[in-house]
């Protein structure tokens, strides 16, 4: 099996990710599929470290999950923020950011 | 052996099987995330691609990594997603209407373009020379490479990680902070409140079968009159059309009917 097969994999689950965050209303699907991207990106990034024999790709990899955990604390809280003013997850509801 | 190693560019077989038994599962999930209504099932799909990617870590000799996959993602990420459905309402679905019209064809269009870009892209790249794979850096063990560089060449990007988590962690305490208005109700202040509002009874909700021989779920309590009281069943049970009859389990009438019995007995 080609090695470049995990490069595949990882453009069509980065694919399915992006279509979801167009195609769902739910805030927190949305958040889900963010993070389905985030994942793609971070197995090419640990392929590419393997092709190349270096360890800087995982290293990135690494750094994306770290920023990647704050930014699901951070949006998590603003979505219950939301829910608790609307009584709503959708974003279509979510229109004005103020009430 | 090394599993593990690449000979001519090439994986060996039981990566191979690993990969093609995992991969198509894996996309599976993911689009299922996209098309299953509910919020928990796609939280569920989306853990099955995690635990799905940790593996493929694994074998692409990131032992440390996968771990982390999966304590971070699949046990942190994943259980904060569950608990904020579980807050927000586990039924809050999608709605299915349009707001933009034609957008979800868009979307779907869009998406297949790009997915066709990025793999056209890479079946077209040239990644350049023979694949190295990572047995001469493992050989001392992945997690001390990785400490010796993350400790060195990238102890600055360490640093404002370490900045960032802490900014994250406050950010979130302060958007789910929320400031009371009013001054906290003492118990007497409650217990008079309760006392002069007609709507609640005093004395609190009846359990179910309070004042009925049996006590099970779906039967109703029955009011001093003798009338089974609606409240005093979950109004689930109630939609479903499972509620038991009182009357069944009532004690004085199978005893008056006990007594007639008798009487009649008697009397003959």
């Amino acid at each position: 099996m080609p090695i470049e097969n995990y490069l595949y994999l990882s453009a069509l689950l980065f694919t399915i990710g992006a279509a979801g965050v167009l195609i769902r209303r739910n805030a927190i699907v949305v958040f889900m599929c963010i993070e389905l991207m985030l994942n793609a990106a971070n197995l090419a990034f640990v392929t590419f470290s393997r092709m190349n024999g270096t360890i800087d790709g995982q290293l990135f990899a690494f750094f994306t999950m770290v920023v990647a955990a704050c930014e699901v604390v951070v949006g998590l809280a603003i979505i219950v923020t939301i829910y608790r003013s609307r009584r709503s997850a959708s974003v279509d509801d979510a229109r004005l950011l103020k009430l | 052996m090394n599993l593990a190693a690449i000979v001519n560019n090439q994986t060996q077989t039981p990566e191979a099987v690993l990969f093609f038994v995992l991969a198509p599962i894996m996309v599976l999930a993911a689009l299922g995330m996209l098309l299953v209504k509910k919020a928990v099932h796609s939280a569920l799909l989306l853990a099955v691609v995690m635990i799905g990617l940790a593996i493929f870590y694994i074998a692409n000799e990131a032992p440390f990594l996968g771990i982390v996959q999966i304590i971070v993602y699949t046990g942190a990420v994943m259980m904060l997603f569950l608990f904020i459905l579980m807050l927000v309402g586990v039924d809050s679905s999608d709605s299915l209407e349009e707001t933009i019209r034609g957008q979800r064809i868009g979307a779907i269009l869009g998406g297949l373009g790009v997915g066709f870009l990025l793999i056209s892209l890479i079946s077209r790249a040239d990644l350049g020379h023979e694949y190295l794979g990572m047995s001469l850096l493992n050989e001392e063990g992945n997690v001390k490479v990785i400490a010796s560089i993350l400790f060195t060449r990238y102890v600055w990007a360490f640093e404002v990680i370490s900045a960032l988590l802490i900014t994250a962690a406050l950010g979130a305490m302060v958007l789910a902070h929320r400031e009371r208005l009013l001054p906290r109700k003492s118990q007497r202040e409650l217990a008079a409140q309760r006392v002069r509002q007609s709507a609640l009874p005093v004395a609190g909700l009846p359990g179910p079968g309070t004042y009925a021989q049996h006590n099970a779920v779906d039967i109703p309590a029955l009011l001093p009159d003798g009338t089974p009281a609606a409240s005093s069943v979950s109004s689930v049970i109630a939609a479903r059309g499972e509620l038991a009859n009182p009357d069944t389990f009532r004690m004085n009438q199978s005893i008056d009917e006990n007594e007639d019995q008798q009487r009649t007995e008697i009397g003959e």
